[in-house]
């Protein structure tokens, strides 16, 4: 076939928000150096909303992003660094230190409707000698055709990858095969998927695009990520193995890497419970999760009508504040209607 | 009454929403010129209708005419960049309301007679309007080492220029959290959310404190609220301080006055209501200077 996927590996970056953040950067160091030898295109790490993501938002990291790039930066030898921004959260001093410690990609997440608010990071990631990527959320929610002219506007701002990320598990695979198709009749860079696992559906997705054209895949070792986690780097890299497709990836170091390294570091195994499923159903970014169950708590309100609601307003990837004021106007209803009875 | 002249440069959603202010409400400025770089554009057309004079020449027709003193830029951050020298050295006051920061930073509730001789005052941003007095007011009970803010706005509103500014959106609104919010540290996040209907422009404000003073901190917020409604109305607190720790929580949302686009564009409010409640006040003072024969 001739064909190869790249996969990246995010187990350090999707997977420190099912840690809170909370990877310490020797941790990171150790699990970056195992990565490092599977085979993968290239690791991602840091703070889950990407560099410059620490913050009370969204939860303080254990440590500095340069921490983090100093510790891991010199581990990873045979695959590639890459780091994400969201305009917005990150900024060029982020980039700049990306640059700095020697990164090959700078992945630029915009809202897909929002995609120009990304013009600006990629054409400074270009500047600085990274390559930038171009990676959009939420494509389901929009027709394909507008999927299609947001994907021709990241590769006309000079993103040599363009990836659609479905933070919410909530896309089904027809949809994916359906858009990554068509992207792919339009632009002439290679495009790429991210998907989630809250429906139990990333690995269906990811080989969808695959099936599409897809020639990026975002995974993680045991799916750790956000929300009911991310399409497992072990099990794609045997699906891809079953459909004759080549990945580079050697299965049972990334297997071996995952029960030795990962799982003691994990706080609980990546099950998907009623609150993820909710994720998936309604079409929340699963990093929302835990700040959903948290104000939940603290407001006396079912997570799963925050994350009901929170599908309903249709949030953008970065507006977890949103979950104390959804719950706060639920619990605000709960007790009007109790004072009214 | 007597006023002086003043031109907007950048017709786009801010400079239209402050054009229509400047010939509402203003009592000093008298709005000679809008000047854009294309000749078909909405903003232009809008102006035309109001009876303004109007170019597609940009800054240019600005330095040939004697009879503007002040100038509004609400183009980008770059653009302005490059006019900021230029209207110095023809002796025009520039109100800044894009994120370039290159003259001090100017918040009507906190430092609104503080700069009336600078050549150059800057807006921030309108994230920053909407949360740093909130900042502000807290930090004035107690001393705060870090304060972070998210502005989260409707896709609807936010146009071109702001788009192609947001990383000095960001590192100006995290900057002007620590001068004029007078945090130790600050850290602003920017959001653009695309939902139909448009939502409300939401702010939520974050402060850790050294001291934790339920009732002192809360009137301080309230107070604050009070002076910024006297200028934009539609400015409420949504959430009032919630708190956690050492960690205050405040969520205020800004709702427009719908003077260009409909009320869900209370960024546009806070930074043109700003603008023209500081060039009303540099206005006033020249003109007292003048008839005091200064």
């Amino acid at each position: 076939m001739g064909k190869k996927i790249k996969i990246f590996d995010l187990t350090l970056r999707d997977g420190s928000h099912a840690k809170s953040h909370q990877y310490t950067p020797e941790q990171m160091a150790t699990l970056a150096g195992q990565i490092d030898k599977i085979g993968v295109e290239a690791i991602e790490f840091g703070h889950g909303n990407g560099l410059g993501g620490s913050s009370l938002q969204y939860g303080f990291a254990a440590a500095s992003d340069r921490d983090y790039i100093e510790a891991v930066s010199p581990v990873i030898k045979n695959s590639n660094m890459s780091i994400i921004i969201l305009p917005g959260v990150g900024t060029r001093h982020e980039l700049n230190l990306a640059k700095e410690f020697g990164a090959k990609y700078a992945r630029i997440c915009t809202q897909i409707s929002e995609v120009d608010i990304g013009e600006q990071h990629i054409k400074m990631a270009k500047k600085l000698g990274l390559i930038p990527i171009s990676v959009l959320p939420c494509a389901s929610v929009i027709p394909v055709e507008e999927t299609v002219r947001y994907a021709q506007m990241a590769e006309s701002y000079g993103a040599e990858v363009v990836y659609l990320l479905d933070g919410g598990g909530y896309q089904l695979p027809e949809q994916t095969f359906e858009r990554i198709s068509a992207m792919k009749k339009a632009i002439d860079v290679p495009v790429g998927f991210h998907g989630h696992n809250n429906l139990q559906l990333a690995v269906a997705n990811s080989k969808a695009a695959v099936e599409a054209g897809a020639e990026y895949i975002d995974c993680c070792l045991k799916g750790f990520g956000a929300g009911a986690g991310n399409c497992p780097t072990e099990i794609f890299v045997a699906v891809l193995g079953r459909m004759g497709i080549e990945s580079g990836v050697n299965l049972y170091q990334t297997m071996d890497i995952g029960d030795q390294y990962l799982r003691p570091l994990m706080p609980r195994a990546m099950e998907i419970d009623s609150d993820r499923i909710m994720l998936g159903y309604a079409g929340c970014y699963s990093s929302f999760l835990l700040f959903a169950q948290r104000a939940g708590e603290k407001y006396q309100v079912d997570p799963r009508d925050i994350i009901k609601e929170i599908g309903k307003r249709e949030c953008t990837e970065g507006q977890e504040n949103i979950c104390i004021e959804v719950a706060y106007d639920l619990a605000k209803e709960k007790l009007a209607k109790q004072t009214s009875i | 009454m007597q006023k002086i002249g003043v031109a907007i440069i950048g017709p786009g959603n801010i400079g239209t929403d402050l054009m229509y202010k400047v010939i509402k409400k203003s009592k000093y400025l008298d709005l000679k010129l809008v000047t854009g770089i294309f000749a078909e554009s909405e903003g232009l057309r809008l102006a035309r209708e109001e009876g303004i004079e109007t170019s597609a020449r940009g800054i240019d027709a600005i330095l040939e005419r004697d009879d503007i003193k002040l100038v509004f830029d609400a183009t980008t951050a770059n653009a302005h960049m490059k006019h900021a020298p230029l209207l110095r050295e023809a002796g025009i006051v520039a109100v800044d309301l894009t994120p370039a920061a290159v003259g001090p930073y100017v918040m009507p509730v906190v430092n609104l007679n503080e700069h009336l001789d600078a050549p150059n005052v800057n807006l921030i941003t309108c994230g920053g309007q909407a949360t740093i007095p909130i900042v502000y007011a807290i930090s004035r009970v107690t001393p705060i080492p870090y304060a972070e803010i998210v502005a989260t706005i409707s896709s609807k509103s936010a146009g071109p220029g702001t788009r192609q500014s947001i990383d000095e959106f960001t590192i100006t609104t995290s900057r002007g959290i620590v001068e004029i919010g007078k945090a130790q540290k600050g850290k602003a996040i920017i959001l653009l959310n695309p939902a139909v209907p448009p939502m409300i422009m939401n702010n939520t404000i974050y402060a850790l404190v050294e001291t934790v003073d339920e009732e002192k901190i809360t009137k301080s917020v309230e107070n604050i609220v009070k002076e910024v409604q006297e200028f934009v109305p539609g400015y409420r607190m949504k959430i009032p301080p919630t708190f956690d720790g050492n960690k205050v929580t405040v969520m205020v949302e800004v709702e427009g006055s719908g003077d260009y686009l409909p009320k869900y564009s209370g960024n546009l409010d806070i930074e043109t209501s700003a603008a023209l409640a500081m060039a009303e006040r540099i206005a006033r003072d020249r003109l007292l200077k003048i008839k005091k024969g200064e």
